[in-house]
C-alpha cells in the first residue's frame, strides 16, 4: 500500500512539479502578529453569498462580535476581530483584486472579549446539528485558500455517506508553513478538531495527510493523534500535493469524478488550519477572527508565522516584520504558486490568507524573459495533474475560439499553475485559461439566452 | 505576455483628467510600484533557450570525437552547416520582419544536428546549402520555430540526399564496403564491389551477407570511421542521451520504444538486433532528430505511438527498399503524421471514466 503509493507519486504521467520549497520560516514558531490600529474585514472571505454588515457606524464593537452574515446557506458569518468602534462601512481593496465591503472598525487595543464567547458545554456531547451550528457561528471556512463554508462540507446528503475525512496538512506551496507549525504547536487541538469533522460527518476513519519532507510535523501528529486512532500518512512531496482532488487520489486511488465534490467518493478534506479553527469555536467559542500565516520571501526583512487579526493591513504586517528590503518587486497574497500579487499594501488579511509572500525587486529582474512560442515541450501536458493540455486551451483562449474550450475540460483546471511553472517560454498559460473560462462562460451564457429567445417565438 | 508594473498610488493621484476630457497618466516612480501578474509567480529555471543549450553540449562529445576521427575536413562540414543554419535564420527573421532570435540556439542547433548527419568529406559547399534549405524549408517557411512539421535538420539532409546523392553516398573516410570488408573478409566481396557502396551495408542489414558479431560491434560502439560524422560513436550518442534524460529534457520512450521496435522486427527476421541497433544513423536520430520536440507529439502515449511508428518504417526501409538506410525518411513520415496522433491521442482528465454503453444509454 506504501510502496503502491509512492510509486503513483514518482510515475511518469502522475502529474504535478517540484518548485523548490524554500520553508525557510520553518523554525521560527508562530508568534502574535501586530496590534494594529484599524482593521478592515471584508464582508465577503469565502466562497457564496456576500454578508450582510449587522454593525452600523459608532457601533461598539468586541472581540468575536458578529458583525455581517446572510440567509445562504453557502455562507459564512464574519466577526470582529478587535474591540473598538465601526468607523465606516466602505468598499475596501481585497485580496482578490477587486474592491469589496469591508467594515472598518478602530481598535482601542484592550482586546475585550464579547460575552458571546464562552464554551459550550461538554463538547463530547454535542449532536452532528450542534456541531454544524456550531461551526457555521463560528464562521469556519475552508482555511487552504478557497474558503468553502466548513458547515455545508460537514453536511453531505443522505445519500453520499462519508467514510474517510482527510485532514489536509500537505502544505505543498512554497514558503508557506503555517500548517506545518500548527500541527507541531497545535497538534492535540487539531486532533480534537478532526474528531469533531469525523462525529458531523459519521467517517469511520480519519487520516491526517503530510508530505514526507515535514518528518517532525508526522511525528507530531502520530503522538498526538494515534491514541485516537488516526492515521497519519507520509505523502511525496510534489505540487500540488494538497490539492483537494489530488489528495484525495493520493490517499484513495479513487479520482474525483468530474464536476463534483471528493464527497461522491466517501470522502471530505479538511485543512490543518480549519481543524484548528473548528476546535476555538467550539471548545473555547471563539469565532474565526485570527488566522496563521507565513510571511517569507526574500523581499522582507523577517520571516514569522504570525497569528494574525483577521482586517489587518497587509502593511502593518510587513511593518511587523521588519518593513521590505530592497527595491518593490510582489506582495503576494497565498503562496508563490496560486497566490495573488497584490498592487497595494492595503489589502487586509481575510480568513483565506495562508500566507504573504514577498519577493523583492531584485529578484524578479533576474528572472528571464520568455519567447512566449510554444516550442511543443509537452511539459504542460506532463505536468497537469488533471491530465489537461494546457498548450491547446492556451492557444484556442488566446485566438478567442471559445466552444474549443468545452472539449479540452478547461472547467476542470485548478489553476494550480503546474503548467505556467515549467513552460520554457514562459507562456502566461494560467493567466491565458482564466481568460478562457470567462469566455467559454461568457459564450455559453449567451448561447442560452439565444436558446431561450428562439423558444419564445 | 511580460509583467505589467502598476501605480500603487491611488487613482487620482496618478490619473488626472484635464480639460479637453482627456485622461493623463503622470508619471510615477517607478520604484513606488508593485510588479503584479497572473499566478505561479515562480518558474522552473529551463528557458527554450537553455535547453538548446543542453541539447548542444549533449552532443558535444560525439561531435569533438566526430571531429577527431573526421580530421579537420569534419570540422569544416560542421562549421559550414552551423554557419548556413544560423545566417538563413537571421536573414529569414529580417525578411519576414520578426525579431531576430538566433541567440536561441535553434538554429544553432539545428546546423549541428544537419552536420552530424553528414559524411566528414562533403565539399564545404554542400552542408552550407543543407543548413540554408534546413532553415528556410524546414523551419522558417512554416512560422518560425514550434511551428515546423518536419524535423528541419532531417529536412535539410534528405534535400542534399535527393540533390547530391553521389557525393552523400561516397563522402566517406572509408566507403561502408570496406566496413564489410575490413570485418568481415568474406571472400564473395567480389560480387558487391560493383554495387552502391551503402548498398553493402544494406546487404548485410538484410542478412545477405553476414558478419561475426565481435568483430563490428567495438568499432560501432568506440571509434566506426565508415559512416557519417555523429555515426563515429555509439556509446558517446548514449551518453548524450543520458545527459538529456538526466536533465528531463526528453521522454524516455521515443529512444526506447524506436529502438526497441527496430530491434524487435529485425530479430523477427532473424537478422541481428544488436548490429541493427547501433549500425547506421538509428541511435542518433532515435535520441536527437525524433525526440525534437515541436515535431513530436505532445502526450506520452503518443510518444509511444509515434516512435512504434517511427520503427517499424526504419525496419520496412532497411530490408524492403533500395535503399540501406530508413531512419531518415521514418522520422520525417511520422513527423506527418504527429498532428494526426495529436488529434486523437489525448490523456483522459482527471475524474473521468470511459464510459460503459449501458450508462451512455441510461444518460440518453
Amino acid at each position: 500500500m506504501e510502496l503502491a503509493r509512492k510509486l503513483r507519486g514518482i510515475l511518469p504521467g502522475s502529474g504535478g512539479v517540484h518548485p523548490p520549497s524554500q520553508k525557510i520560516a520553518a523554525d521560527m514558531s508562530i508568534t502574535p502578529g501586530p496590534q494594529p490600529a484599524e482593521v478592515f474585514i471584508p464582508l465577503s472571505q469565502h466562497l457564496g453569498t456576500p454578508c450582510e454588515p449587522l454593525v452600523a457606524k459608532q457601533d461598539r464593537v468586541m472581540v468575536g462580535t458578529r458583525i455581517g452574515d446572510s440567509e445562504g446557506f453557502v455562507s459564512a458569518p464574519v466577526h470582529s476581530s478587535v474591540s473598538g468602534e465601526v468607523t465606516g462601512i466602505v468598499m475596501h481593496p481585497h485580496p482578490t483584486g477587486e474592491d469589496s465591503l469591508a467594515v472598518v472598525i478602530k481598535s482601542d487595543r484592550l482586546d475585550t472579549l464579547d460575552s458571546a464567547v464562552k464554551p459550550h458545554g461538554n463538547p463530547d456531547e454535542l449532536t452532528p446539528e450542534e456541531i454544524r451550528r456550531l461551526v457555521r457561528e463560528g464562521g469556519i471556512v475552508g482555511m487552504g485558500g478557497a474558503g468553502f463554508p466548513t458547515h455545508v462540507k460537514l453536511s453531505p446528503p443522505a445519500d453520499k455517506p462519508i467514510e474517510l475525512v482527510i485532514i489536509n496538512g500537505a502544505e505543498c506551496e512554497p514558503y508557506l508553513t503555517g500548517d506545518y507549525r500548527l500541527m507541531l504547536e497545535r497538534g492535540e487541538d487539531v486532533v480534537k478538531g478532526a474528531r469533531l469533522i469525523q462525529r458531523a460527518v459519521g467517517a469511520e476513519r480519519v487520516v491526517v495527510a503530510i508530505e514526507e519532507t515535514s518528518p517532525q510535523a508526522i511525528n507530531a501528529m502520530r503522538e498526538a493523534g494515534g491514541p485516537l486512532g488516526m492515521e497519519v500518512v507520509s505523502l511525496p512531496a510534489r505540487y500540488p500535493q494538497g490539492a483537494e482532488k489530488t489528495l484525495v487520489d493520493t490517499i484513495t486511488g479513487k479520482q474525483v469524478p468530474h464536476g463534483k465534490l471528493p464527497m461522491e467518493v466517501g470522502a471530505i478534506v479538511d485543512n490543518v488550519g480549519t481543524a484548528a479553527a473548528i476546535y476555538d469555536a467550539v471548545y473555547m467559542g471563539m469565532p474565526l477572527v485570527e488566522r496563521t500565516l507565513t510571511v517569507a520571501g526574500d523581499g522582507v526583512a523577517r520571516h514569522a508565522n504570525l497569528k494574525v487579526k483577521i482586517g489587518t493591513l497587509v502593511e502593518d504586517v510587513i511593518d511587523h516584520c521588519g518593513g521590505l528590503v530592497g527595491g518593490r518587486g510582489k506582495v503576494i497574497v497565498g503562496g508563490p504558486m496560486m497566490g495573488i500579487a497584490q498592487y497595494t499594501m492595503e489589502v487586509p488579511v481575510t480568513k483565506t490568507t495562508s500566507g504573504i509572500t514577498v519577493l523583492s525587486r531584485e529578484t524578479m529582474m533576474k528572472e528571464e524573459p520568455g519567447s512566449f512560442t510554444c516550442i511543443r515541450c509537452g511539459r504542460c501536458v506532463k505536468n497537469c495533474p488533471m491530465n489537461l493540455m494546457p498548450y491547446l486551451i492556451g492557444a484556442y483562449a488566446d485566438k478567442g475560439m471559445w466552444d474549443k474550450l468545452e472539449d479540452l475540460n478547461i472547467e476542470d483546471c485548478m489553476e494550480c499553475g503546474c503548467c505556467a511553472y515549467g513552460c520554457p517560454t514562459r507562456n502566461p498559460l494560467v493567466q491565458l485559461c482564466k481568460v478562457g473560462k470567462e469566455g467559454f462562460v461568457r459564450k455559453r451564457s449567451k448561447m442560452e439566452a439565444l436558446e431561450r429567445a428562439g423558444k419564445e417565438d | 505576455m511580460p509583467e505589467e508594473t502598476v501605480s500603487a498610488e491611488k487613482e487620482d493621484e496618478s490619473d488626472s483628467t484635464d480639460e479637453g476630457g482627456k485622461t493623463t497618466r503622470r508619471v510615477v516612480d517607478d520604484s513606488e510600484l508593485f510588479h503584479i501578474g497572473v499566478s505561479p509567480h515562480l518558474r522552473d529555471k529551463d528557458t527554450t533557450t537553455r535547453i538548446m543549450g543542453w541539447v548542444i553540449v549533449a552532443l558535444l562529445p560525439l561531435t569533438v570525437y566526430g571531429v577527431y576521427i573526421g580530421g579537420l575536413h569534419a570540422f569544416g562540414v560542421v562549421v559550414m552547416s552551423i554557419i548556413g543554419a544560423v545566417a538563413a535564420e537571421a536573414v529569414m527573421q529580417r525578411l519576414l520582419h520578426k525579431p531576430i532570435a538566433v541567440y536561441d540556439l535553434s538554429a544553432l542547433l539545428t546546423g549541428l544536428l544537419l552536420a552530424l548527419t553528414l559524411p566528414p568529406r562533403l565539399p564545404m559547399w554542400i552542408p552550407f546549402i543543407g543548413g540554408v534549405v534546413a532553415i528556410v524549408l524546414g523551419k522558417q517557411i512554416f512560422g518560425g520555430l514550434g511551428y515546423n512539421i518536419f524535423n528541419p535538420a532531417l529536412v535539410g539532409r534528405a534535400v542534399l540526399f535527393v540533390s547530391w546523392s553521389s557525393y552523400m553516398t561516397t563522402s566517406y573516410l572509408l566507403h561502408p564496403q570496406a566496413a564489410v570488408v575490413n570485418t568481415a573478409a568474406i571472400k564473395s566481396i567480389d560480387s558487391i564491389t560493383k554495387a552502391t557502396p551503402l548498398f553493402a551495408i544494406g546487404l548485410v542489414r538484410k542478412g545477405e551477407l553476414t558478419l561475426s558479431a565481435s568483430k563490428y560491434i567495438k568499432p560501432l560502439l568506440f571509434g566506426n570511421p565508415w559512416g557519417c560524422i555523429g555515426e563515429v560513436s555509439a556509446v558517446l550518442i548514449l551518453l548524450g542521451l543520458a545527459i538529456l534524460l538526466i536533465k528531463r529534457l526528453v521522454d524516455w520512450r521515443i529512444p526506447v520504444c524506436f529502438v526497441g521496435t527496430v530491434m524487435l522486427l529485425s530479430l523477427l527476421k532473424g537478422s541481428n538486433p544488436w548490429f541493427m541497433a547501433l549500425s547506421g544513423g538509428l541511435l542518433l536520430g532515435a535520441c536527437f532528430m525524433a525526440t525534437d520536440y515541436v515535431t513530436n507529439p505532445m502526450t506520452g502515449w503518443g510518444k509511444v505511438v509515434f516512435a512504434v511508428g517511427c520503427g517499424i518504417v526504419t525496419f520496412v526501409l532497411r530490408f524492403y527498399s533500395k535503399m540501406p538506410e530508413g531512419v531518415m525518411f521514418a522520422i520525417l513520415l511520422m513527423n506527418g503524421f504527429t498532428p494526426l496522433i495529436d488529434r486523437y491521442i489525448k490523456p483522459r482528465p482527471f475524474g473521468y471514466k470511459v464510459k460503459k454503453l449501458e450508462e451512455k444509454e441510461a444518460e440518453a
